[in-house]
């Protein structure tokens, strides 16, 4: 019997259901955490360039993206709070045991989370009626507490990959708990750093792309240019950031989660003159089918020379790794990260240099047609991170000290696969109403823009909750408040 | 110490998000009975307008009281999952739809989106606060033991459907209290009569199902029933039956505002009484707090977590529930966001 049947005939019947249901909805919430974490940023920065410059395009800008930002940090909290559920659901065994010894990073995350909640409020309801640098002051910690928040969910990602700060008594409960090595384990500042850039550069690409998309189509207005502009000027900057970041990772992950590393790698038995495969996939004999082989040139990029010596997956029992079909998986993630890790590198390199000639845009249709794909290639190498992350790490919840195995519910496999149905319909619900709203949105603004905002559906004013004709009829309509009478945001 | 510090600040969080929660859940309730969309439009109105700004800071709470589970005592947290798989799942989904469907709601423009959106919101409202009340009721009632597999005889149980009853009765009474007092402040006088009727309605109710729920916890969860009926407890309990009284009053008098304090005061004094009620147990008879406690140097350093925090928070939320009473947050119109 080969591996992979054999671990599964030994693995509960709800191992699957639960690490599917884990999977798939951490997937989704991922693709919102970018504008999460990053999208206040940018817009802040087109904010301040609006106010700065009394410059009502800007303005308009900034209005919009809060105005997306708003159903977006919806969504994003409700996705977020069933991951929250799911350490319970699924994981119970993890929480049980470990929960005191990696959860103070949650406790950070949650109170970042809730200043977080609480400034987005204000910043998206205070575009009418609060004074606009005011407005714009109070949301300036908005980013920082996005950037806390991160930091308490690597803490307790990180201790999952490299797990310290406890030691095992007879009955193997960790006891002697030191609260600072379980918050900072070895992989937490690289994974850190890599993640937060990813969140910025991924943000600043998808949003600049919707511009992008825009000028291809011939909105060439200085609207689009300054909604393409500011974004993708951010992600620009960060993208050889990240690719620093992203190399420095995969070299400590090389000397933290050797194992992992080997899986990234396909590196079958330990040895020197490891060769780099592009792709490629891993056999039950440790054999790699198909993929781009090049000499030596795994063992030069882990230690900088060919004799380097690069930990196998067989330095390990069977049981204790990745199997074959996981660890073609995280090379497969890694090598599309890194591949377009490289690609976006090229157009960053390509912006920094039209700038630089000619202080303009390229001119190059080319152009806008990679930078409107760069967007959906940061997502993918967002979900490819945290593939390898994740993937590269099985057997192990919490790496060499409790299988996913030992920590799953012992609620019934039928039970978890009907939850999961429930789920998938639910998340392609919300996902799919949410993509329309934002569809709607951008095509109800565009009608504005263009003057046919007469043209709009006539249900606008249906009886159902609508608030302009209540509110012309019962309440006091903003317009007819004294105080609604302030320029709004600043400019206009 | 430490943990038994940590218990009430749970206690505290969970009385939070009770509130806090419990009034956007209450919201969703009216505007599930708000009738069809000619004669709901106006109280819908209002609670779309009320609930916006704050329904996410609100739903907040609700992560601490799973972190400070977990962190704190992740034994109790492994048993409560454990045993009450179905409903927390549920309330999981529910959360999901509510969530979801009112933030859309708002956006969309098209009536019949709006209807299932809405739809979505006001019945997973209704749905969700009756699965975590149940959850409660399951904990008090020791059914969930530590080791205790997921079974339905865990929470579909008098004391749990009670329990999830009166969480429904209290979100249903919060949020009349807190529109009513909302259509003051946003002018709409004609739905301060009907959130008004509505309050006392819920109060009402509210009393028949606590009164109901004494009853039968004599027998089904007699350690938490020993407690409420005894001491420290019963005290508690007369003082939130005090306040809904006030509450009730202060609905129809001028201090509309001050009924809203009352309203909290009832809910947040009820949780605490169950919380006095099953001392020194988080799970009556089977599990205690300092047997369920985990690592003394993580609690120190939750607490030290949450006081810094609560530095940086308490300013935060005083500015944003401030700006908010004084009905300077509002959403971006059409014209914000037209060229």
């Amino acid at each position: 019997m080969d591996t992979a049947t054999r671990l599964l005939a030994d693995a509960p019947a709800q191992l699957l259901p639960a690490r599917e249901l884990m999977a798939f909805t951490l997937a989704s919430h991922i693709m919102l955490v970018p504008f999460g974490v990053a999208l206040p940023f940018i817009t802040l920065v087109m904010h301040h360039r609006g106010l700065r410059r009394n410059d009502p395009t800007a303005l308009l800008l900034a209005r919009r993206w809060s105005a997306v930002m708003a159903v977006q940090f919806a969504v994003g909290v409700v996705t977020g709070t069933v991951l929250s559920f799911e350490f319970g659901l699924l994981w119970p065994g993890m929480m049980g045991r470990w929960g005191d010894v990696f959860g103070l990073g949650f406790g950070v995350e949650a109170w970042a989370f809730f200043l977080e909640a609480i400034l987005i409020a204000i910043y998206l309801y205070g575009w009418r009626r609060l004074k606009p640098w005011t407005h714009f002051w109070l949301a300036v910690p908005l980013p920082l507490a996005a950037l806390l928040g991160a930091f308490g969910i690597i803490a307790a990602n990180s201790w999952m990959n490299t797990p310290r700060g406890f030691t095992l008594d007879a009955a193997g409960n960790p006891v002697d708990v030191d609260v600072r090595k379980a918050v900072f384990t070895p992989i937490f500042g690289p994974e850190y750093w890599h993640f937060t850039v990813a969140m910025f550069l991924t943000a600043g690409y998808v949003v600049a792309g919707v511009y992008a998309v825009g000028w291809l189509r011939g909105r060439r207005d200085r609207y689009h240019r300054l909604g393409f502009t500011v974004p993708f000027t951010v992600a620009a900057v960060l993208t050889p950031v990240q690719f620093f970041l992203g190399d420095n990772i995969a070299r400590q992950i090389f000397h933290k989660q050797p194992v992992k590393f080997a899986a990234a790698e396909l590196v079958w038995d330990t040895d020197t003159h490891v060769p780099e495969y592009l792709f490629g996939r891993l056999q039950e004999d440790g054999s790699v089918k198909g993929g781009l082989k090049i000499p030596q040139l795994d063992s030069i990029l882990a230690g900088f020379k060919p004799d380097t010596q690069v930990t196998g997956l067989t330095s390990v029992a069977a049981d204790d790794r990745p199997t074959a079909l996981q660890a073609t998986i995280v090379h497969w993630a890694f090598d599309i990260m890194a591949t377009v890790g490289s690609v976006l590198i090229l157009l960053a390199l390509w912006y920094a240099w039209c700038w630089w000639r000619r202080r303009d845009l390229p001119r190059s249709k080319w152009f806008f047609r990679c930078a409107a794909l760069a967007g959906a290639a940061s997502v993918l190498c967002v979900e490819c991170g945290w593939i390898t992350t994740e993937v590269g790490r099985q057997p192990w919840i919490v790496y060499q000290n409790m299988r996913v195995s030992e920590a799953v519910t012992p609620t019934g496999a039928a039970s978890l696969w009907t939850m999961f149905g429930i789920v998938v319909a639910v998340y392609v619900l919300v996902f799919g109403a949410f993509l329309t709203v934002l569809l709607k949105m951008r095509t109800r603004w565009r009608a504005a823009g263009d003057g046919t905002a007469a043209a709009e559906h006539p249900e606008t004013d249906t009886p159902y909750g609508p608030r302009h004709e209540l509110a012309a009829t019962a309440a006091p309509p903003p317009s007819a408040d004294p105080g609604a009478d302030r320029p709004r945001g600043g400019a206009e | 110490m430490t943990a038994d510090v940590l218990s009430w600040v749970l206690l505290l969080v969970i009385a939070a998000y009770a509130c806090g929660g419990g009034v956007d859940y209450g919201a969703g309730f009216w505007d599930l009975l708000a009738g069809g969309a000619g004669r709901g439009r106006r109280p819908r109105w209002l609670i779309d307008h009320a609930m916006a700004p704050v329904w996410e800071v609100n739903n907040v709470w609700l992560v601490f009281v799973l972190v400070l589970m977990w962190t704190g005592f992740p034994e109790f947290f492994q048993t409560v999952f454990t045993a009450l798989w179905l409903p927390l799942a549920l309330a999981a989904v529910g959360m999901v739809l509510r969530g979801a469907g009112f933030a859309l709601r708002k956006p969309t423009r098209r009536l019949a989106a709006r209807r299932v959106y809405g739809a979505a919101f006001a019945v997973s409202s209704l749905l969700t606060p009756f699965f975590f009340g149940t959850v409660i009721g399951s904990v008090a009632s020791g059914r969930v033991k530590p080791g205790t597999t997921a079974s339905a005889d865990a929470w579909a149980n008098p004391t749990s459907v009670i329990a999830g009853l009166l969480a429904v009765c209290a979100t249903a009474v919060l949020g009349a209290v807190f529109l009513t007092a909302d259509a003051r402040r946003f002018g709409a006088v004609d739905l301060v009569g009907y959130f008004r009727l509505r309050a006392w309605a819920a109060i009402a109710a509210l009393l028949v199902v606590a009164a109901v729920g004494l009853a039968v916890t004599g027998d089904d969860a007699s350690y938490v029933h020993h407690g409420l009926t005894h001491g420290w407890g019963l005290l508690l309990v007369l003082l939130s039956a005090a306040a809904g009284a006030v509450t009730a009053a202060l609905v129809a008098g001028p201090a509309l505002g001050w009924a809203r304090y009352g309203a909290v005061a009832a809910v947040a004094l009820a949780v605490a009484a169950w919380g006095v009620a099953q001392r020194p147990y988080l799970v009556p008879t089977s599990l205690t707090v300092q047997d369920a406690a985990g690592a003394s140097a993580t609690l120190q350093w939750m607490l030290i977590v949450a006081v810094v925090a609560l530095v940086l928070i308490g300013p935060a939320v005083t500015v944003l529930y401030r700006l908010d009473t004084r009905g300077v947050l509002e959403p971006l119109a059409d014209e914000d966001v037209a060229r």
